[in-house]
Order: C-alpha cells, then sequence, then structure tokens
C-alpha cells in the first residue's frame, strides 16, 4: 500500500470529528437551554415560598435567595414597634381587642401580615405558654415545629402541650377573611392576585363583592381583571331580576370553573327562573361543554404526542441502525436502559447538584451507549453481516448479558432516578387544561434530537458517508469511504442517541434491569410502521401510533389499545410491508 | 410400498434420528420402572421428580422439533412459537380446571375459583366444552393451528420475509400475553390456570399419572420426530427447502410457495401446542409468562445449539440446553442469563450448524 495512502486512511476518521462536535454541542445547548428554564422558575418558587417581593426576576436564582433571607431579618427592624406590638396583641384577652390588632395589622400593609392572619384563620398563631411569644405552628412528628411570625425563622420543636390556640369567634373569622382577602388582592404579585381571586369566586358575601369592585377599578392585569368578572358575576345569577341575570350569563359564557358550570345547571333546571334565563343558561353550558370537549381533545392529542415522542425516542436510534445499516439489533432497549442507569450514577455521584445532573447525563449517556455500541458492533456484528437472521439472535444474546449485568453489578431492583424541579409540576393552561413540564419537556426534546440527527445525515461527511454505504458498500469503498470506520460510527451514533433516549426515559418511567425489553418491540413497530430508512416516516410513525393509541384508550382501556395497535401493524404490514413511507430507487430492492 | 418400507426409508440415512427414537424406546421402559417398580432409596430408582423434570424436557424437545421443522426446513425464523406452545397449554389448563369441579376454594362446581373470585355469574361461552377430554384436545390442536393459518396466510400472502417476519411474530406472541394479562379475558389473568386436581380420572400428584405422563410425552416425542421425518422426506419437503434456498426461483419454476410455507407453518404450531398441552399437566400450571417474547427466543437457541435443519439436533439442543439452565438456576443463579446470551452470541459466531454440525465435520475430517 501506498504509503501516504496508508497514513490518509490511518486517519481519515479525523474527518467525522467535527461532525460528532456538532452534535456534541447540540445536545450541550439542549441541555442548557433546559437548565436556564429552571433558574426562571426556582425564583418563582422561592417568592412563593414567602411572599417576598421581587420587582425583577432576571436576578440570578443564589443571589435573590440570599436577597430574600436578609431583606427579612432587615425590614423587622426597620417597623418593629408596629408590626411586632400587632402580632403580640394578637394574644389580646378579649375579641374586640383582637379585632383591633387585626385591622392595625391589615393597615400596616407589612408583606408579612398575610401569612399571621391565615395562620390565625387556620388556628395555626398560637402562643408559647413560658413566655407568651405569639408563634406560627406548623404540625410535625412529635407536636410542633414553631416559626417566629417576626423573621420567619425556625424556634424548634416543642410538644403540643407547650404552646396554646389564639382563639378567635365567627365574627373574627369574618374580619380575618376580609382582611386577608383585601390584602392579597393588594399584593403586588400578580399570581397571588389571582389566586385570591379564584378563592372568593363561588363563596362571595356582600362585603366580598364590595371589595373585589373595588379592587377591580385599581386591577391592570387582564387575567386578574377576567377573572375578578367571574367571580363577581356568579352572585349575579341568583338575583332575582331576570335582566340582570341574562347579563351575568352573558359574562360568564366561556368559564371553565366547575362552580361556574354547576351553578349554570342549577339556574338552568330551576323552576323559579324566567325561561329566557334558563334557556340562555342551557346555551351557555353548552358552549362551556363544547369548550370542555376541545381541552379534552387537545389534552388526548398531547398525551398522544407524549407517548409518540417516547415511541420516537426509543425508535429512533433503531432507524438509524436498522433502518439505515439494515442491523437488526434486539439489544437496542438496553441500551436505552444503559442510558437510563447512567442518569441514575451521575446522579448518585452528584447528589448535591441534582438540578444540572441532566446536563451531565445526557452526553454521558450518550458516551456509554455509543461506546457500548461500538463494543457490540466490532465484537460481534461485523462478523454477521449479511445474515439478519444470526444477528437478531447474537444480539439477543447481547441483550440478556447486558441485563444480568446490570443486576449484578448495581441491583435486581429498580432504582429511583430523580426528577429535578423544573421537570416536576404542570403547566396550568386553564381551569381544564394542564401539561406536565416532564412529559412536554420531553416532546420538545426528542424533536430536537430529532433535527439534530437528521441535519447530521444530510449536511454533514459522516452523514454522507452513512448513505453512501448504505447505499452501495463496494462502491462507496471504491470511493476511499472507510467503510468499516463508518459501520462503526453509525452503530455508535444510532447507540448513543438510544443513551440519550434512556436518560429522557428515566424522568418518565421505573428505570429497571427490564425496562430495555419493554421498548423493543414497540421501537421495532414504529420503524417498520414509518417504513424502513426513513427518518421521516418514523417520526410520522411514532406520533401516528402513540396519538391513535391515547384515543383508543379511553373506550378500550390501556392494555387492549396497545393491543389493538399491535394488530393494526400487523395487519399493516400486510397491505404495505415496506410501510408508510417506503424506500424509493434501487435500495429499496433488497 | 408397505410400512415397513417407508420406515427402512426413513432412516435409511438417519443415525442420529434412529438413535433417538432407540433411546426414546428404551426410556419409555426403563423411566417408568426404575420409578415405580425400583424400591425407594435404592440406587437405581429414580424420583418423581426426576421422571417430571425429564417429561418436562421431552415436551421442550417436541417443541423445538417443531420450531425446526420452520426454521430449519422453511427459513421462517418464528419467534412466537412459545404463543402456540401456551395456547396449547391453556387448553389443556381449562380441561385440568373444568377436571377441579366442586373441590376448588369456592366448592362451584361450574366456575373456576377465579371467575367466583371475579364475581362472574356463568362461564363464558368460549369454556364451554372444556369439561370433555375429547373437545379440549380438538382445541389443543385447532386453536393454535387456526392461528397459525390465519396469521401465515395473512403474512406469507403479502410476502413478508425474513426478520420482518420474525418480529411480526414476535409482536404477535407479546400481544397475546398483553391479552391474556387482563382479568377480564377470562383466563386467569396474572395468576392464570393452576391448582390441577386430575386428568382422566386420575390423580395429578400420583407417581403413575406422572410415569404415565413421561410415556406420553415420549410417544409423543417419537411421533413427532417421525412426522417431521415424514415429511422433510416427501416430495412436499423437498419443496420447502426449496423455497428456503431460493425462493423466488421455486416460485417461478411455478410452486405456490405461501402455500407451502402455510402447510409446514400450521403444521409446526400444532406440533408446539401439542407439546404446550402435554407441558402443563407435569408442571401444574400455565400463566401469561409462557407468552413472553423471552421465552419464544429462548426456543430458538435450542435449535441454534444442536443444529438446526437436522431434527434430532433440535432435540438435542433442547435437552442440553434445558439441562444446563436446571444445572445453573439451581447451583449459580446469576450466572445463567450470562450463560444464556453468551450461547447466543457463540453459536452464532463459532457454530452455526449447531452441535450436529461440528460432529460432522469432526466426522468429515476423521
Amino acid at each position: 500500500m501506498d504509503p501516504h495512502q496508508y497514513i490518509a486512511e490511518r486517519h481519515a476518521w479525523r474527518r467525522y470529528w467535527p461532525t460528532l462536535a456538532i452534535l456534541w454541542s447540540l445536545i450541550a445547548a439542549v441541555s442548557l437551554w433546559s437548565a436556564s428554564a429552571y433558574s426562571i422558575e426556582e425564583v418563582d418558587a422561592a417568592a412563593s415560598a414567602s411572599d417576598i417581593k421581587i420587582e425583577s426576576l432576571a436576578v440570578p436564582a443564589a443571589a435573590t435567595a440570599l436577597a430574600e433571607s436578609e431583606s427579612v431579618s432587615e425590614s423587622a427592624p426597620a417597623a418593629p414597634l408596629d408590626f411586632s406590638a400587632a402580632v403580640q396583641a394578637l394574644n389580646a384577652a378579649n375579641f374586640s381587642a383582637k379585632e383591633q390588632a387585626i385591622n392595625t395589622l391589615a393597615a400596616l400593609g407589612d408583606e408579612r401580615t398575610r401569612a399571621v392572619l391565615r395562620a390565625l384563620a387556620d388556628g395555626n398563631l398560637q402562643y408559647r405558654k413560658s413566655d407568651d411569644k405569639v408563634v406560627i405552628v406548623t404540625e410535625a412528628a412529635d407536636g410542633y415545629r414553631l416559626t417566629d411570625p417576626l423573621t420567619d425563622s425556625d424556634l424548634g420543636n416543642v410538644d403540643k402541650r407547650d404552646v396554646k390556640k389564639i382563639s378567635i369567634n365567627n365574627q373574627l373569622r369574618i374580619v380575618l377573611r376580609e382582611a386577608i382577602a383585601r390584602l392579597s388582592l393588594s399584593s403586588q404579585r400578580v399570581d397571588v392576585r389571582l389566586t385570591a381571586v379564584e378563592e372568593l369566586t363561588g363563596n362571595l358575601d356582600e362585603a366580598g363583592v364590595a371589595l373585589l369592585e373595588s379592587a377591580r377599578i385599581n386591577e391592570s392585569d387582564e387575567d386578574v381583571i377576567a377573572a375578578m368578572d367571574t367571580a363577581l358575576a356568579l352572585p349575579k345569577l341568583t338575583a332575582g331580576d331576570s335582566a340582570v341575570q341574562l347579563q351575568a350569563i352573558e359574562d360568564l359564557q366561556g368559564s371553565l370553573l366547575p362552580v361556574v358550570r354547576n351553578q349554570l345547571t342549577a339556574l338552568a333546571d330551576s323552576s323559579t327562573a324566567d325561561t329566557a334565563v334558563r334557556a340562555a343558561a342551557t346555551r351557555a353550558i353548552a358552549g362551556i361543554q363544547g369548550e370542555l370537549q376541545f381541552y379534552a381533545l387537545t389534552e388526548t392529542i398531547f398525551f398522544g404526542l407524549s407517548l409518540g415522542s417516547v415511541l420516537l425516542l426509543a425508535g429512533i436510534g433503531l432507524a438509524i441502525t436498522f433502518g439505515v445499516m439494515g442491523v437488526i439489533n434486539m439489544a437496542h432497549g438496553e441500551l436505552i436502559m444503559l442510558g437510563a442507569y447512567t442518569t441514575y450514577l451521575v446522579q448518585q455521584a452528584m447528589p448535591q447538584y441534582l438540578e444540572y445532573s441532566m446536563l451531565v447525563a445526557v452526553p454521558a449517556a450518550f458516551l456509554v451507549s455509543g461506546l457500548f455500541g461500538i463494543a457490540i458492533e466490532r465484537g460481534v456484528i461485523r462478523f454477521l453481516y449479511g445474515r439478519p437472521l444470526e444477528t437478531l439472535l447474537a444480539t439477543f444474546g447481547i441483550s440478556l448479558v447486558l441485563q444480568q449485568l446490570v443486576r449484578t453489578a448495581i441491583s435486581a431492583q429498580n432504582v429511583t432516578v430523580a426528577n429535578p424541579d423544573w421537570m416536576s409540576g404542570s403547566w396550568q393552561i386553564n381551569a381544564a387544561l394542564s401539561l406536565t413540564y416532564n412529559r412536554l419537556y420531553i416532546v420538545i426534546f426528542t424533536l430536537v434530537i430529532f433535527g439534530a440527527l437528521l441535519l447530521l445525515l444530510k449536511k454533514s461527511s459522516l452523514g454522507l458517508h452513512v448513505r453512501a454505504v448504505a447505499q452501495n458498500r463496494p462502491m462507496a469503498r471504491a470511493m476511499g469511504i472507510r467503510t468499516e470506520w463508518v459501520d462503526a460510527l453509525t452503530f455508535g451514533l444510532g447507540s448513543g442517541i438510544a443513551g440519550v433516549a434512556g436518560v429522557a426515559l428515566s424522568q418518565l418511567t421505573n428505570v429497571g434491569p427490564n425496562m430495555g425489553q419493554s421498548y423493543i418491540i414497540d421501537s421495532f413497530m414504529v420503524v417498520v410502521f414509518g417504513g424502513v430508512g426513513n427518518l421521516w416516516g418514523t417520526l410520522v410513525g411514532a406520533f401516528s401510533l402513540g396519538v391513535a393509541n391515547k384515543f383508543l384508550e379511553p373506550y378500550s382501556g390501556a392494555v387492549l389499545a396497545k393491543i389493538l395497535v399491535l394488530v393494526f401493524i400487523i395487519l399493516f404490514i400486510q397491505k404495505r410491508p415496506r410501510g408508510l413511507f417506503p424506500q424509493q430507487g434501487r435500495g429499496a430492492e433488497n | 410400498m408397505d410400512k415397513h418400507s417407508l420406515l427402512v426409508r426413513l432412516f435409511y440415512n438417519d443415525r442420529g434420528g434412529s438413535l433417538l427414537l432407540g433411546l426414546l424406546g428404551v426410556a419409555i421402559v426403563l423411566v417408568p420402572l426404575l420409578n415405580l417398580v425400583v424400591p425407594e432409596g435404592s440406587a437405581l430408582h429414580l424420583s418423581t421428580y426426576t421422571v417430571t423434570l425429564l417429561g418436562k424436557y421431552l415436551t421442550y424437545a417436541l417443541l423445538a422439533l417443531a420450531l425446526d421443522l420452520v426454521w430449519g426446513y422453511c427459513g421462517i425464523l418464528s419467534l412466537g412459537h412459545g404463543a402456540f406452545f401456551a395456547l396449547g397449554g391453556y387448553a389443556m389448563g381449562m380441561y385440568l380446571m373444568r377436571q377441579i369441579g366442586e373441590r376448588g376454594v369456592y366448592g362451584n362446581a361450574d366456575l373456576p375459583d377465579f371467575m367466583v373470585f371475579l364475581n362472574w355469574q356463568e362461564l363464558p361461552w368460549y369454556w364451554l366444552g372444556f369439561d370433555m377430554f375429547w373437545f379440549a384436545m380438538l382445541m389443543v390442536v385447532l386453536v393454535p393451528g387456526i392461528l397459525a393459518f390465519v396469521f401465515g396466510w395473512l403474512a406469507f400472502r403479502s410476502r413478508v420475509t425474513g426478520v420482518y417476519l420474525s418480529i411480526m411474530t414476535q409482536a404477535l406472541t407479546f400481544a397475546l400475553m398483553l391479552a391474556f394479562f387482563r382479568n377480564e379475558m377470562g383466563f386467569g389473568g396474572n395468576n392464570g390456570l393452576t391448582d390441577f386436581k386430575d386428568i382422566l380420572g386420575f390423580d395429578l400428584q400420583s407417581d403413575a399419572t406422572r410415569a404415565g405422563l413421561f410415556v406420553a410425552s415420549a410417544l409423543a416425542l417419537a411421533l413427532g420426530y417421525l412426522l417431521c421425518r415424514y415429511i422433510v422426506d416427501s416430495k412436499f419437503g423437498r419443496v420447502v427447502v426449496a423455497i428456503r434456498d431460493a425462493e423466488s426461483r421455486a416460485r417461478f419454476i411455478g410452486y405456490r410457495v405461501e402455500r407451502f410455507k402455510l402447510g409446514v407453518f400450521v403444521i409446526s404450531a400444532v406440533l408446539a401446542g401439542i407439546a404446550g398441552a402435554l407441558y402443563v399437566p407435569q408442571v401444574g400450571i400455565i400463566n401469561p409468562g409462557e407468552f413472553s417474547p423471552l421465552n419464544s427466543i429462548e426456543m430458538v437457541i435450542w435449535v441454534a445449539v444442536g443444529g438446526r435443519g437436522t431434527l434430532y439436533g433440535a432435540v438435542m439442543g433442547a435437552l442440553i440446553v434445558n439441562y444446563g439452565k436446571t444445572y445453573l438456576t439451581g447451583a449459580l443463579p446469576e450466572v445463567w442469563l450470562f450463560a444464556l446470551g453468551a450461547l447466543f452470541v457463540l453459536v452464532t459466531l463459532f457454530l452455526p450448524r449447531g452441535i450436529v454440525g461440528l460432529l460432522n465435520r469432526k466426522r468429515a475430517e476423521a
């Protein structure tokens, strides 16, 4: 062999590094983006915990947390006498003195007031028998945990007999409710005001109506105004005047709150109301029902897309190894499992940085599964090219070994992979529709991975070589492509993506040695259904199967839906053996 | 051609098969003798546990034989033969369930315990007739046969071949597993069918019944072997092998390829169903786990280890691998899956023709 050519071939693989680097930075970018979403939410969470006013959300999380603790201790001496004295005065001997203390507190407008008053209303404001100090109590394992209402600091745990509740009567309860509502409605934070309005909705008395109406004049946020209008319109439904009732029904049109629906239904069924009013109420209910159905449909579609993205994640790596290379890899599910276990190990290694664990886990899982994949390709599969059934059996053997490896090395039981905070919770769009963040992020994450892969295959030199080798191996070799390297790297790429899928799936399902098996058949179905060798087909196949599954579920139950989908695919393959989007051209003939 | 010359013709060139049938004949006589006649405590005594274990192996061997017929001779790698095996087993299990009668925990003569537990009032229609042995045996043959016919008809007609077919069969058994796990199906759900009392009036726990079941399994295996050997040596079998080696060519010559495939597939499924029916009374339980794709693919490795396309190799593979499994899961449970996995890899890489192939090569070299 010509020495130059030899050297050139020896270094040929370097050509692929830019490609891998691009893929890498894309993955890192996704992870960073997800992490930045987290920092905003943490500020939100911290703020709602203590109701401290935060002017700008752009302050970094840690700094805000610091500022928060300082502002409490600083503001305490700023208005010490009035607030602390008033709090202490809540523990007065008679109810009228207490009422005065409540009014003083409300007038002070201190941000801590709301917590104190709420604790008083809930019976959690008590005083310590030893020194008569007023404290806020929370249930603890053995007795109460005490918190200082002035500084919000922990005063330790005590026995339940060491403190005594500050008693209130019905008169005080009404005063309290109004004071809390007023304070909340004048809060600077939109979500506090919104929650206050929502709490008032459906149980407004006359004073509440007056309060809400006065607050509405100063309100600037549209969402809050809309919520206030709904709350104000509700009591008018029961007014005697049918013109007022009709106007109220008009105002309530399109509201999704259950209480609105109940009251409208009651009105439509009531025998005392005017016929026109009842007809209007019935129409409004029909409108609300229609809207609810729409949101239920949206939710089903979202669940379907979410399941579809799981299928796509599981299948996309297979679309490379099976679809492009034609290798039946029964250990694909186990490569997903390895990715999930990598997430677990990363979290174990850095428990204090749980929030950032995904950032490390995604590239780590890509590497781990990718390297395992390359090892499998070099060690076993390359000897079996052209013998698909043997490949199937050998890789199945590998899958058994990998499962047992995890069982022996880590545990036969399922392990717990924690959800970072930014992945938990849900996005409440309105009363009828909320989307959980983990599913939402995974749909987006899947699409990004898909896009990156598509870009890689269509626009990079590695992708060009992969396609060339897939189409005509001898010709590609004749053109100087090192087909062996391309095989190994392609297989590594598909396996690495399976690992990344494992990271995402660890946030949705149980992580155990058997988790891979539950995905392998689904993955093959998706790839076969979509059309082998066609990434877009895999995308369409995964999402349509996911959505179809979720639409069937309400009628047939989850298991039967899965069976029906399987049967459907089996029948579909009869009709179109090459899937939804068959490969065109010469490559399709084999 | 009389019967004698047929047998001679079948075994003229089949030393492995002759050896197998000879061994089976010896076992049919010797095993019950050693178990029932030789007194306990004697060195030659065979415990009932061993007899049952051997009987179980023989049903596995019959299953491997069925799989070898489609895979070794027709090139159809079925990853769903566990489904036919389990369906035959369920048909037998339903008969045994009905035989329990009033001896169940709830003492209900008409309904099996799990149906009473689920508050069912009457027997579902598909359970009717299973109190009759002949009907149950008919179903043992018919249910796997019809399923294989429908599935095969759909698959072969549209020319689904190779790995696609393998994955379809795997999906089939996976779907059935999910279905049988459902309580609403009326097959005992997760727990399956168990707690059997007797078969044809014979107590299932007694030594004599166990020995009888062993003999039945050995006979079934011997007959199954004869049937398969007859099939592969017939003209039909020659065409099937031709299809395995060059499907398009066989089609162009004028053979209706899908009919031949369908025939082999159905016969194989029926054999698997019979194996399942013999398996259930010996192990005393049938549950949806038998449908799991892992089971089906494990069967493939029995055939691969023994040597596919040789019939007796499949039987040998089933016996060896299952003996190894029993030994390893008892002695070193951690190692079994490593060993099985390694077996898959090593056999495909180094022993493509199995142990029989290795022996033949050694003999050719010598």
